[in-house]
């Protein structure tokens, strides 16, 4: 069987991707009551009369969660309605257990916003609108394969706060969507109202695909597609489904509004068991909570006390320090790595060195030893200090690096560390002279081969005396004698 | 709008009820008895007239996001039907990837 | 013939005083209920009994004994109905799913009641989740009246009644949620009070119709029902729609006056077709009410007669969704079936009697996609109507509504098997119901011996108002009320 390229089908046919975006809110307790919702507890540990659904328990909004959940709505350009009405979702699941979901229907928290993506893989940036935004609570878990024959059910999850993001129809590739993903999740880390991991289920997607001649105003049938793990596997999945439908239509052939599963191990979409049209949720305005009333002042606050958000923080990076956008994307991937950056830039005064620095040590850092800025050890002054010496010449770029490295492991301010190491830069061009001419006699062939135009021995050279030198030789000296030496 | 018995065995499904057929054959008389009575409400003029949701002007309250948990005096154990190392068990789905397998 | 309880304001002052301690009273509690043949195999009116758990809360109760203000309802056992959470004793809400069902958590209500010296006793018999008039639709048996064995003590809340009818307590708890507590005291010949809706804490009230569920209190007397009204009263924060208000000294309220008061009589109240003697009864009390200064003002609340379409329209879908939380899964019955959704089936289909599962397929119905719009979303509308003919009436300048409290007197058990027949014992009482205002019913006579009830109805949070008349209408009855 002959599959076409993606791009080859996308020429004839366009993609029409909406997204539905669960959040989990970081809050320290439930939505509706005071249980923990730290993870990790025993099963049905973080439970009470209330998330267990026993009989006359009743629900209390925590307040908390209103205020993520409209933090979030804000940061999405999103209207913030004053009056709002929690709604209740029936459906029978043995991890919800009142039998009903607290949701919200046709009067949600937040209406009409957006997400600009794309300013990344372009200069044009491509709006993705919101539609909604509301606030829900999570079902419990269920754990089909630890016991043989039965379903474990855990309630500690049930009742956690969520938010749920629908998308506009307004993404036309995998790659848009994924954007907008990766876009959405940065904003949800800038304004801290959740891990967004998708990994440890705080962000959970469901897609929408349809698939429609290019030029065609009328939209396709829409299929569902749930259970990916990962922004690539929501790409993957909508390329794969969205060639599915294509080669259907292309036969002839009609697609079926269902709801299709991704097999992240198969690469594949198949259809959901479950008949489609048994979906019944019988929503009524929930009895037990009064409308949620939010003063305008209120919410005016909230938009006021937004932090930055990441799309306003590349702007500035742009005007503040002249990066590079790749360089920005990277530094302000992570809010509180933006932060840390932009406090060396600024004591330092080199914003590109800072860059180099934070984008290189730092990060390498922090990965290879798995810890969060949060934990760094090398304070923002101290990098900054330390670039002051390298660029006031006290020391090389080289010892620099070493001195890096013992900052990280004592958390010594630089010029202590480099007095106490003996880092300080030697420019004594005896000294230097000296080390060189150890290097000759230790290789004198390829001191030889040099000599005889073989430029590209110089660095092997310039290496070792580096390395005689613990580090601390004048780089731009060294070849200056170097040169005289051996002549080039 | 009178009620088939097929009409029931649906509702009777969404609501779990388990309902027979002789059953659901008896209770479609009830039922459309009852919703016949109904009907009178279609003769009250109702445009523009609110739907009584909430209670008072105030809405809904909120609570600080801070314990305690409301304590059990009995644990989980004392009233589950099925627990087995804390989990809570009920026969396992033949699918599991809908809420409408339960 | 055992002698009928004290009243709880002699219980009371009798525990202060010293003259009587709370174990006497319960102990006298329990020799009543035995005397009368309270059990299963008499009228049946506890669903759970725990002597020796009365004795420990009398026991409690002795401690606060030397409290410097001591609790209003100090020494004075209370019945409780089988929809309130308790500690020791089940709470199984007259249904075979929740047979033997202890709750590990206590109804913020019983709480209050502990707290102000009460002793609760017992967990009385009704109809299966609140489901009905009569308590004939329990899994543990219909309940007699006590005035008259071979009739229905009225619904859902005939257990709590007829306790205080028998004379074994002067308080009882009910719940309301279309006149489940009036219509009981009415058939039993006490007094039965529905709180404003958000008045009483429904945290620990097994739902029923969430939006129009209140716990009400029966008693011997007005006093004694005021008293109770009074301790189980007030802001919750565990229940959302707990009203942030005072309570008023209920209690007190028989020193007020009704000269200068306004009372309405709606026109829909008194139809052709209610049965002379009934309405005679009425017109006879609000005469007394006039005697005493009262203007008696003709009013209309037009929008009455849909207020049944609307009630078994709103109950049954919020009772749809309330009882989907019965599944076998975490406590209660459960009946393994064929997988899980066998199990569901089954566990429902065994454990919930004819009268829910006919509500619940209606609440669903109701609900679903497609008909939401003509039934649920409609019967709200017309319920807004329905509260503001109440609103206006009361804006115009009326103080309460005196109406009968239901159609006819107790009828015989098993009379009644047209279920919507059933719902029309509730004619007079639901819309109190879902406006949401207080109401109360008190003996006004008798017709062939039975107990007629005549019921105040007030404006939101105004019982003060309805407790004044209530006491001055017992006071000028006098023993006319019982004849």
């Amino acid at each position: 069987m002959i599959t076409s390229a993606i791009e080859t089908l996308m020429a004839e046919w366009e993609m029409v991707v909406g997204l539905e975006v669960h959040v989990q809110l970081k809050t320290r307790t439930k939505a509706f009551c005071a249980c923990s919702t730290e993870f990790g507890a025993p099963p049905n540990v973080n439970t009470c009369p209330v998330c267990l659904a026993l009989p006359g328990a009743l629900p209390v909004l925590n307040a908390k969660a209103v205020e993520l959940a409209t933090r979030a709505a804000l940061a999405l350009n999103c209207m913030v309605q004053p009056a709002s009405v929690f709604a209740r979702k029936n459906y029978f699941y043995p991890d919800s257990p009142k039998g009903y979901q607290i949701s919200q229907f046709d009067k949600p928290l937040a209406t009409g916003g957006y997400v600009e993506i794309g300013s990344r893989v372009d200069q044009s940036p491509i709006r993705v609108g919101v539609t909604r935004v509301h606030m829900e609570e999570d079902a419990g878990k269920s754990i089909h394969d630890r016991f043989p024959g039965v379903t474990a059910i855990d309630l500690n999850r049930s009742g956690t706060p969520l938010i749920e993001i629908v998308s506009e129809p307004d993404m036309r590739s995998a790659e848009q969507a994924g954007a907008y993903l990766r876009e959405l999740k940065q904003i949800m880390e800038y304004i801290d109202v959740s891990d967004v991991s998708m990994e440890e289920g705080s962000l959970r997607v469901d897609a929408n695909v349809s698939a429609r001649r290019r030029g065609e105003m009328e939209l396709g049938t829409r299929t569902e597609v749930k259970n990916m793990n990962s922004f690539s596997g929501v790409e993957r999945a909508l390329e794969v489904e969205f060639r599915r439908q294509v080669e259907l239509l292309r036969g002839g052939g009609t697609v079926l509004q269902q709801t299709m599963l991704w097999d992240a191990s198969a690469g594949e979409v198949r259809p959901s068991r479950t008949k489609e049209g048994s979906h019944d949720y019988r929503y009524f305005p929930e009895p037990d909570l009064p409308p949620l009333f939010l003063s305008l002042d209120w919410i005016a606050k909230m938009r006021h006390d937004l932090p930055e958000l990441p799309a306003a923080r590349r702007a500035r990076f742009v005007r503040d320090y002249a990066l590079v956008s790749y360089d920005i994307d990277v530094l302000t991937a992570n809010p509180r790595i933006a932060d840390y950056y932009e406090s060396v830039a600024r004591t330092h005064g080199d914003a590109k060195a800072a860059a180099n620095w934070v984008m290189g040590e730092v990060l390498a850092q922090l990965k290879s030893n798995g810890e969060d800025i949060a934990a760094f050890r090398v304070r923002p002054a101290d990098l900054a200090q330390l670039l002051d010496l390298v660029s006031g010449g006290v020391v090389t770029h080289t010892a620099a690096k070493q001195i890096f490295t013992r900052m990280v492991a004592t958390g010594d301010p630089p010029g202590q560390i480099a007095e106490r190491e003996g880092l300080i830069k030697v420019d004594d061009d005896a000294q230097l002279a000296a080390w060189l001419d150890e290097v000759i006699a230790d290789m004198p062939a390829e001191a030889e081969r040099y000599r005889n135009g073989e430029a590209r021995l110089r660095g092997v050279m310039i290496g070792a005396a580096m390395k005689k030198s613990k580090g601390r030789a004048d780089p731009k000296k060294l070849n200056q004698l170097l040169a005289a030496r051996l002549g080039s | 709008m009178p009620i088939s018995i097929d009409d029931v065995s649906h509702i009777a499904t969404l609501a779990r009820l388990g309902l027979s057929d002789e059953r659901a054959a008896a209770v479609v008389g009830e039922l459309n008895t009852i919703l016949g009575h109904m009907d009178a409400l279609s003769t009250v003029n109702t445009e523009g007239v609110q739907e009584a949701i909430g209670v008072g002007a105030r809405g809904t309250p909120v609570r600080s996001d801070s314990g305690p948990p409301l304590p059990l005096a009995r644990a989980l154990a004392a009233f589950a039907p099925s627990l087995r190392d804390g989990f809570l068990l009920v026969p396992r789905l033949s699918s599991h990837e809908s809420v409408d397998d339960a | 013939m055992s002698t009928p309880s004290p009243s709880a304001a002699t219980l009371r002052d009798e525990t202060v005083a010293g003259t009587r301690g709370p174990p006497a009273a319960v102990e006298a509690a329990i020799e009543r209920s035995r005397a009368v043949g309270a059990g299963r195999a008499g009228l049946n009116i506890f669903a759970w009994t725990d002597d020796d758990d009365a004795r420990s809360h009398a026991a409690a109760a002795l401690e606060q004994m030397s409290d410097t203000d001591p609790g209003l309802l100090l020494g004075v056992p209370v019945a409780l109905k089988d929809n309130i959470a308790t500690l020791a004793l089940p709470t199984s809400c007259g249904s075979r799913i929740l047979a033997g069902y202890v709750s590990p958590y206590e109804a913020t209500v019983v709480r209050k009641l502990r707290e102000a010296g009460a002793i609760p006793f017992g967990k009385t018999n009704m109809d299966e989740f609140a489901m009905g008039s009569s308590t004939e639709y329990s899994a543990y048996g219909p309940t007699r009246n006590p005035l008259a064995h071979d009739r229905v003590p009225g619904g859902s809340s005939g257990g709590s009644a007829a306790a205080v009818a028998a004379g074994i307590v002067p308080i009882a708890l009910g719940s309301e949620t279309g006149g489940s507590v009036r219509q009981p005291a009415a058939f039993c010949g006490i007094v039965g009070v529905k709180p404003t809706y958000g008045r009483v804490s429904r945290f620990g009230l097994v739902a029923f119709a969430s939006s129009l569920d209140q716990i009400g209190v029966f008693g011997a007397t007005v006093d004694d029902a005021a008293r109770g009204l009074r301790v189980i009263a007030g802001y919750d924060w565990l229940d959302s729609t707990s009203a942030e208000l005072d309570v008023p000294e209920y209690h007190e309220a028989g020193a007020g006056a009704v000269k200068g008061m306004v009372i309405g009589r709606p026109t829909e109240y008194f139809p052709e077709s209610l049965d002379p003697r009934i309405s005679a009864r009425c017109d006879a009390a609000l005469e007394r009410l006039r005697a005493l200064g009262a203007e008696i003002r003709d009013v209309s609340l037009p929008h009455t007669e849909m207020a049944i379409p609307v009630y078994y329209i709103v109950a049954p879908a919020e009772a749809s969704s309330n009882l989907a939380r019965f599944d076998g899964v975490r406590y209660g019955l459960r009946i393994e079936g064929d997988g899980l959704r066998g199990m569901y089936e089954a566990t429902r289909s065994q454990g919930f009697g004819a009268e829910v599962t006919r509500r619940i397929l209606l609440g669903t119905y109701v609900l679903s996609a497609g008909y939401y719009d003509a039934y649920y979303r409609k019967a709200q509308q017309v319920r807004t109507l329905i509260a503001a003919d109440f609103s206006r009436v009361f804006a115009s300048g009326v103080d309460v509504l005196f109406t009968p409290t239901a159609p006819t007197t107790a009828f015989p058990i098993g009379a009644i098997s047209d279920p919507y027949e059933m719902y029309l014992s509730d004619i007079f009482t639901v819309t109190a119901n879902l406006a949401g205002v207080p109401a109360m019913s008190q003996p006004i006579g008798r017709v062939d011996g039975l107990p007629v009830g005549g019921q105040f109805i007030a404006a939101h949070f105004d019982e003060m108002k309805m407790f004044t008349a209530a006491y001055a209408l017992e006071r000028a009855l006098g023993a006319e009320a019982r004849a």
